[in-house]
């Protein structure tokens, strides 16, 4: 087993060149790379906790998508009932609960009414179970109930679009590299390195932007409106410079125009030069805003964002080019922010922020310098350790430690891997750990001799029986790494991957390599007595 | 040049002998760790139980009275301080509601940051970590979830690999290793957060790494004498891997010891908590699991395997069969 046949001695060599290799973008700063014209191979990222920015972990809030779900099918079943082959007369529709329910006022179109239901539905997911359940009740009563794999199906649609419009978002405010993630069913994970203040951030991403025109109920009752009652057909919405001093103001349900039908969204300023969010519609949203401001000239228009009155404006005259201007009370940073939020759409689900870690660059800069430091010093002191007691046997050792430190980071490149600050307390304890497998070596080796073998008999025993230790011991660590790896939160990861990858490249140098070192050695010294 | 041994050749400390000693220490100490986890409880951080956490450094070290009234003056909510090792940075803890809207805590941020720079000019905040209950709830239970799933799988590894002796001894000791590490956490209330649970991990690794190796060389002993009592044999084997032991020990303790003094403030309680779990590893090694087996009945004379002399050439590093 000591005879290493030349293939055997090169492949080794080429695998540990190669890991070396991989390592060496990473220590090369991104721009003097990419004049190198290798800024295009792979290197190590260095963690939020490194580079400092924000970690902003974004959850969906269901409870509100399954509303808008319910209030959707509500609009449709309504819809569907009113198509005249014949029409079917429908009464006390309710949405409480999350289901719908309604009373089909003709007994005997009640199996009609079901047909009806029932094409509004539609198969979902791979069960070939159906989004929505449809249950007759007392036989007069039709009733509407979300399946968990409609829901779930609703919930995935909407994330997707949802982490658009984060996307979105997050370019337009001209962030570089931004990292956003699905996690979950219902979450995203947005990283944006090099942030200093996320609020900014958050302010942008946390609101779901949806514009919404509506006319002011000029009939409502200015006192049932400060307590909060408002007539059939109308709504009370907050708006802080409501009439009378009133924080609230009454406006029809119905929206005649919403934020979808905008093509572009930009900050400007009016008259009086107080910034405002100018908008233009589709040629489809231009001609309703055309219609809508035909019918209604003197009267006020409510602008809705996110269920709040922004300003509620006289129509002056109609405004027959498709372009307005939304006013409310905006700085040039808010004005902007919203600008922003209307061009990359709304978000289909509301998202709220449940966690949030910011490290500001300097810490992350004083990390990198102490991990550094902490590196450096613990080679140094493992090798001079290993040295002292070892000897040759220490100094193969040491290559093999130092070798391991760059096969590390060139695999975690190569894996396009983010070196967090727990990643290099990993890498710190691999080197210490990574000698274990050479002094359990090299412990076998002296007491092979002193059991009476010849040094190559010993050294071949030594590595025979440590291999199998190595081995067993090796696994039962990568268990507690793989288990770190798989249930650990983003932090723990990074120090598992750099655990896992430093137990698989230390076997490799620690045993492969070292023995490669001392068997060539042996072949051409042939030493009568070992000194280890 | 003559090499250093730190442990002398043909080293012969009679460890089983004084193993009722050291199972009357260990049980007392376990005993004593559960105690102050339940009476002191953790210092959990806010990875764990939700709220803020702002760190701030300031120009030298403050007075943490004024640190804390000057944020108690704002009304908004408790505060707790802590100093990181270094005493001009200060972590500052503080809950946040759970409803809250992601601008009330940044107003929290806000105001605090504007009231500690008007009494401390020339003060810097270096982090801010928000986790909201939910989150916090759940990181708890991946924690736990993750420690318990390593502890019983590594067990369940050695037990297959081996007699049922070696899962249970294992099993004894790592448990005792992690209430160990817990009960330093519970004395010295460090704040315990999310690299805690991976200090607590690797200690496990550690520890079984150690174990393995020692139970290694006892089933290699127990093959190859076979006559020879349990004691004196789990004595040799204790002996004979001495060398590793503390070979191993201190070049750990040298990597852990520069993380520790050189690596920052931010991974010291990750450093402290692992070179007490490189301790207290090397420990129940010796006086935990293989003392145990003596008392779990394991008996060379009952292990029917076939000696290795019946496959002298084979190299054995896969598992056998």
């Amino acid at each position: 087993m000591l005879d290493f046949p030349r293939w055997k001695v090169l492949s080794i060599v080429i695998a540990l060149s190669i890991g070396v290799l991989l390592s060496i973008p990473s220590f090369i700063p991104e721009s003097t790379a990419a004049r190198l014209g290798i800024g295009a191979l792979p290197r190590i990222n260095l963690g939020l906790d490194l580079s400092g920015g924000s970690h902003l972990m974004l959850e969906a809030d269901t409870s509100d998508l399954a509303r808008s779900n319910v209030e959707r099918m509500e609009e449709s079943v309504r819809a569907a009932m009113r198509r005249n082959d014949p029409p079917i007369a429908i009464g006390d529709i309710s949405t409480t609960g999350g289901r719908l329910s309604f009373f089909v006022r003709d007994g005997a179109q009640l199996d009609a009414a079901v047909e009806r239901v029932r094409t509004l539905t539609q198969p979902s997911g791979m069960s070939g179970q159906r989004d929505w359940d449809v249950q007759v009740v007392d036989s007069t009563r039709i009733v509407l109930t979300p399946t968990d794999a409609g829901l779930a199906q609703e919930t995935d649609s909407a994330m997707q679009v949802a982490i658009e419009v984060v996307r979105k978002r997050i370019d337009e405010m001209g962030t570089r590299e931004p990292n956003i993630v699905r996690q979950g069913a219902e979450r995203i994970l947005v990283q944006v390195p090099g942030l200093q203040d996320p609020a900014a951030l958050k302010a942008l991403i946390g609101r779901t932007a949806k514009l919404e025109f509506k006319l002011v109920d000029l009939t409502a009752d200015p006192a049932a409106v400060a307590q909060g009652r408002a007539p059939v057909g109308s709504e009370v919405l907050p708006y802080p410079d409501g009439p009378g001093g009133v924080p609230m103001i009454a406006v029809k349900r119905r929206a005649m125009l919403s934020g979808d039908e905008l093509v572009d969204a930009k900050l400007s300023y009016n008259q009086n030069n107080e910034p405002v969010v100018s908008i233009t519609f589709n040629s489809e949203g231009g001609r309703k805003f055309a219609r809508v401001t035909q019918e209604n000239v003197g009267k006020p228009f409510a602008m809705i964002l996110d269920g709040k009155v922004l300003s509620a404006p006289n129509i002056n005259e109609p405004i027959l080019g498709g372009q307005a201007q939304i006013s409310g009370r905006f700085t040039t940073d808010t004005a902007n922010q919203l600008a922003i939020a209307l061009r990359s759409g709304k978000l289909p689900v509301a998202l709220k922020v449940v966690e949030e870690r910011t490290v500001g660059p300097e810490l992350g800069a004083d990390s990198i310098r102490a991990g550094t430091l902490a590196s450096v010093i613990a080679v140094v002191a493992v090798v001079l350790f290993m040295l002292v007691s070892y000897g040759r046997f220490g100094v193969y050792a040491n290559f093999a430690v130092i070798l391991n430190v760059f096969v590390i980071l060139g695999v975690m490149a190569l894996l396009n891997g983010t070196l967090t600050l727990p990643g290099i307390a990993g890498f710190v304890l691999t080197i210490g750990t990574a000698v274990d497998a050479n002094v359990l070596i090299n412990e076998r080796i002296r007491e092979e001799l002193r059991r009476g073998r010849t040094p190559t008999q010993a050294v071949e025993h030594g590595y025979k029986e440590a291999s199998r230790t190595i081995f067993e011991a090796n696994v039962t660590h990568a268990i507690a790494g793989g288990i770190m790896f798989v249930l650990g939160s983003a932090q723990v990861k990074g120090f598992a991957v750099v655990l896992l990858i430093g137990i698989a490249t230390s076997v490799f140098t620690a045993v492969v390599f070292t023995r490669m070192l001392v068997s060539l050695w042996l072949r051409r010294a042939r030493p009568a007595t070992l000194h280890i | 040049m003559r090499l250093l041994k730190l442990v002398p050749d043909n080293t012969n400390i009679g460890f089983v002998r004084i193993r009722f000693v050291a199972f009357v220490i260990t049980a007392l100490l376990t005993v004593a760790a559960i105690a102050l986890v339940a009476t002191r409880g953790l210092n959990l951080g806010v990875d764990f139980v939700g709220g803020l956490m702002i760190e701030a450094q300031f120009p030298e070290a403050p007075p943490l009275d004024k640190v804390r009234g000057t944020i108690d003056g704002l009304g908004v909510g408790s505060s707790s301080l802590q100093q990181f090792g270094d005493p001009r940075t200060v972590s500052i803890r503080l809950p946040v509601e759970e409803s809250a809207d992601p601008g009330a805590t940044n107003a929290i941020v806000g105001k605090v940051s504007t009231a500690l720079k008007q009494q401390f000019p020339g003060i810097r905040f270096t982090r801010t970590d928000t986790v909201s209950g939910k989150v916090s709830g759940e990181l708890i239970q991946n924690g736990v979830l993750a420690v318990v799933l390593a502890v019983l799988g590594i067990a369940i590894f050695s037990w297959l690999r081996y007699e049922w002796q070696f899962g249970v001894s294992t099993f004894v000791a790592i448990v005792h290793d992690v209430l160990m590490t817990l009960g330093f956490f519970a004395l010295t209330q460090l704040e315990f957060d999310l690299n805690i649970v991976a200090a607590v991990l690797t200690i496990i690794g550690y520890s079984i790494n150690d174990k393995m190796v020692i139970d290694d060389r006892i089933r290699e002993n127990m093959r190859k004498f076979r006559q020879m009592d349990m004691k004196s044999l789990i004595d040799l084997s204790v002996n004979e891997t001495l060398p590793r032991t503390v070979m191993t020990s201190v070049t750990v303790f040298l990597a852990l010891g520069a993380l520790l003094l050189f690596g920052g403030h931010v991974l010291r309680g990750f450093s402290a908590a692992m070179l007490l779990g490189v301790v207290v590893g090397t420990y129940s090694s010796i006086y935990v699991s293989s003392s145990l087996l003596i008392s779990l009945g394991l008996e060379p004379q009952r292990f029917d395997r076939k000696p290795e002399t019946d496959r002298p050439n084979a190299e054995r590093v896969g598992p056998k069969t």
